[in-house]
């Protein structure tokens, strides 16, 4: 009994690492997230971007679990991923590189990944090394909510990990209401219909968009990405939301600079003193 | 064990512990559209008039059910062969792209996109894609389109527009990957025709009844010639399974019939160099679908190896990996040296040259024996032309 009490204690010190930081949209911060692929540039660059970016200033980090097959990215993302591979990353090695992450940083962690490499790890075990780790939450873009809510949900809860979803233009209100009521941190929104890296910048069409679920006053917050490389889509996307996610624009920085350079990237998004 | 068992997909698109829908959001809205209506849609009759029209007088159904006697006679058994490489471009894949084609229009789509691997199923899409003057875009691997050139230069022809997929191997996986990224990018106008029986729910049971009028000629035209409908044994290859779901399919719940799938052993199942799926596969998500495929211990896909461009899919169709975790269907893998002596055979004793990917299926009969009296269908699913060149290489013809 003590022990369920202990633990019910420290899933809500966990869980508020995430609800914490969107806190902080409340007192007017606009929320930066930061992707990577775990592996890329080089095969033990992880624990140097993760300190990076939080000596930045951003406010959560999704650490991609490389995947061979990743279809809900464009090539930037994909090709850093094949790296990531060929230079030898696993999800033990990378559950290796992050076990005393949490000695050196307090950012949010976010795993995001395919579901494929999660099943052969075993979906459970997973999410235990996740808690282990300091994981917070992740983002599986291929486990659809209805899979999520019927099959794996307990497991995501009993180990105190947000599972965040993805919502696009194409989402109808009904299943809106839907992914928000499953949901237990914020809702990752898709700024439009395409695959992650592109940099076309937002029409009148997107910006409809971004008002119309603004107007639906969802339970979670939403964090928009897809299409943010630059200080302008991130100030453009982050007046109708919580805050934005940045992924190819800082991969494709990362294959230029390698994993030195973070807070130049992070500063050109957004100035320590603009928000 | 109930007596509704049944190894047809249920009303989730589950076959057993297989199949199901795990899709990004991103094509959630796409995918649920087609899942939607693609049941009333097939049962419409205006449809199932076109659909028969078609397939009658555009592809040139129904295929003869032909009775290969010096085969037979080499293999003391009764061997049929139904002669899918009669069909228009010369394989089972049109079936499935007239039908879809047909689905596309009834959901308003005009642009169409599809991808390939051998460019067979290219060929298929880029055909009916004429025929109705609808916009289509086929991915195929950049790998792919070099050993290939004259598929590719069929679909120009035809009027689509080839997108070499560059990224990964760069080879069929790849080009489903493309295409999947195709849809995504254009949520509302366009239609993904799948080849296979692979892919989230709807397709793998969509493509399987679009090919189910293999099985259903079968059961007539054996009537005709043995006054029973049912063979003692149905024979195809696998590679995604659309030929054999189409030939099985309505002999799936009638265990007097025995189903038999044959993959690509490549150079040998543990060489490294193999697309026996069934053998080297794990339960695993490829391509939106919960099935058999051939991975690393950490869950990356790894690039299968065939003779046959056919049969080199790192997946196999959620129905197979059913039939096969069942006990259902007996699977046989055949080496590429096996396919190619069987390919040789069949033109020799019969005057048909098969595709490389039903010489798989023809091989069995080395091994695999039959009682004399046993009838034994086996589902000659393409010809063998776009194979002459591997022929002359191999055989140094």
């Amino acid at each position: 009994m003590l022990f369920l009490i202990v633990q019910r204690l420290f899933d809500h010190v966990i869980m508020n690492r995430i609800k914490q930081a969107l806190q902080k949209d409340k007192q007017g911060k606009k929320l930066l997230s930061i992707y990577f692929t775990a592996g890329y540039p080089q095969l033990d660059d992880t624990k140097k971007i993760i300190q990076d970016l939080e000596k930045s200033g951003v406010d959560f980090i999704e650490i991609g679990l490389p995947f061979s097959d990743p279809l809900a990215d464009g090539p930037t993302i994909q090709e850093s991923s094949t790296r990531a591979l060929k230079n030898g990353m696993t999800t033990n090695l990378l559950f290796e590189q992050l076990k005393d992450i949490r000695e050196s940083v307090n950012i949010p962690l976010i795993m995001m990944g395919y579901f494929n490499p999660m099943l052969q790890y075993g979906v459970e075990k997973f999410c235990k090394k996740c808690r282990e780790t300091g994981i917070d939450g992740l983002i599986i873009p291929d486990l659809p909510v209805d899979v999520y809510n019927e099959q794996y949900k307990s497991i995501f809860e009993k180990y105190g990990l947000i599972n965040v979803f993805l919502i696009t233009p194409q989402t109808s209100d009904e299943r809106i209401r839907f992914i928000d009521s499953v949901s237990n941190g914020f809702i990752y929104m898709v700024s439009s219909a395409s695959v992650t890296g592109s940099t076309k910048g937002f029409g009148e069409e997107t910006k409809a968009y971004f008002k119309r679920i603004a107007a639906m006053e969802l339970v979670n917050p939403q964090i928009i990405g897809f299409g943010i490389s630059d200080q302008k889509t991130f100030q453009d996307a982050t007046k109708f939301a919580s805050g934005a996610i940045i992924g190819s624009a800082f991969v494709k920085h990362l294959t230029v600079n390698g994993s030195g350079g973070t807070s130049s990237f992070v500063n050109s998004i957004r100035p320590l003193t603009g928000f | 064990m109930s007596n509704t068992m049944t190894y047809q997909a249920n009303e989730k698109g589950y076959y057993g512990d297989f199949g199901g829908a795990y899709i990004p959001e991103m094509l959630y809205p796409n995918v649920e559209e087609l899942r939607s209506q693609y049941l009333d849609i097939m049962k419409e009759e205006s449809f199932q008039k076109e659909f028969n029209y078609l397939l009658r007088e555009y592809v040139g159904r129904p295929t003869p059910l032909y009775l290969a006697e010096r085969f037979s006679q080499k293999y003391q058994t009764k061997i049929y062969l139904k002669r899918e490489d009669l069909c228009h471009t010369g394989a089972h894949k049109v079936n499935n792209t007239v039908g879809q084609i047909l689905m596309a229009k009834r959901l308003g789509k005009n642009r169409i996109i599809a991808e390939t691997g051998a460019g067979q199923h290219g060929v298929a899409t880029a055909t009916v894609c004429a025929l109705m003057g609808i916009e289509c875009i086929v991915y195929m691997g950049e790998v792919d389109i070099e050993r290939q050139a004259p598929n590719v230069a069929r679909m120009k022809m035809l009027g689509a527009t080839v997108v070499p997929a560059k990224s990964g191997s760069r080879t069929l996986k790849d080009a489903t990957n493309e295409a999947i990224r195709d849809w995504i990018n254009n949520p509302v106008n366009t239609h993904y025709i799948i080849g296979s029986v692979v892919g989230p729910h709807p397709y793998p049971d969509m493509v399987a009844r679009f090919q189910a009028v293999i099985s259903e000629e079968i059961k007539v035209q054996l009537k005709e010639k043995e006054g029973r409908e049912n063979p003692d044994h149905v024979v195809a290859c696998v590679g995604g399974g659309s030929n054999a779901a189409g030939a099985y399919f309505h002999f799936l719940d009638n265990p007097d019939v025995g189903i038999i799938a044959v993959e690509a052993a490549g150079k040998g199942i543990y060489t490294g160099e193999s697309a026996a799926t069934s053998a080297l596969g794990k339960e695993g998500i490829i391509h939106g679908s919960k099935t058999l495929l051939m991975q690393t211990e950490d869950g990356q896909i790894t690039e299968p190896y065939s003779i046959s461009a056919g049969l080199d899919y790192p997946g196999v169709g959620p129905m197979h990996a059913n039939l096969f975790r069942t006990g259902r269907g007996e699977f046989i893998s055949i080496t590429d040296d096996a396919a190619m002596k069987a390919g040789m055979e069949l033109a020799k004793l019969e005057g048909i040259i098969p595709a490389i990917e039903t010489s798989h299926a023809l091989a069995i009969f080395e091994d695999r024996k039959f009682k004399e009296d046993d009838i034994v269908v086996v589902n000659l699913s393409g010809r063998g032309d776009k194979d002459l060149s591997t022929y002359i290489e191999y055989f140094n013809l």
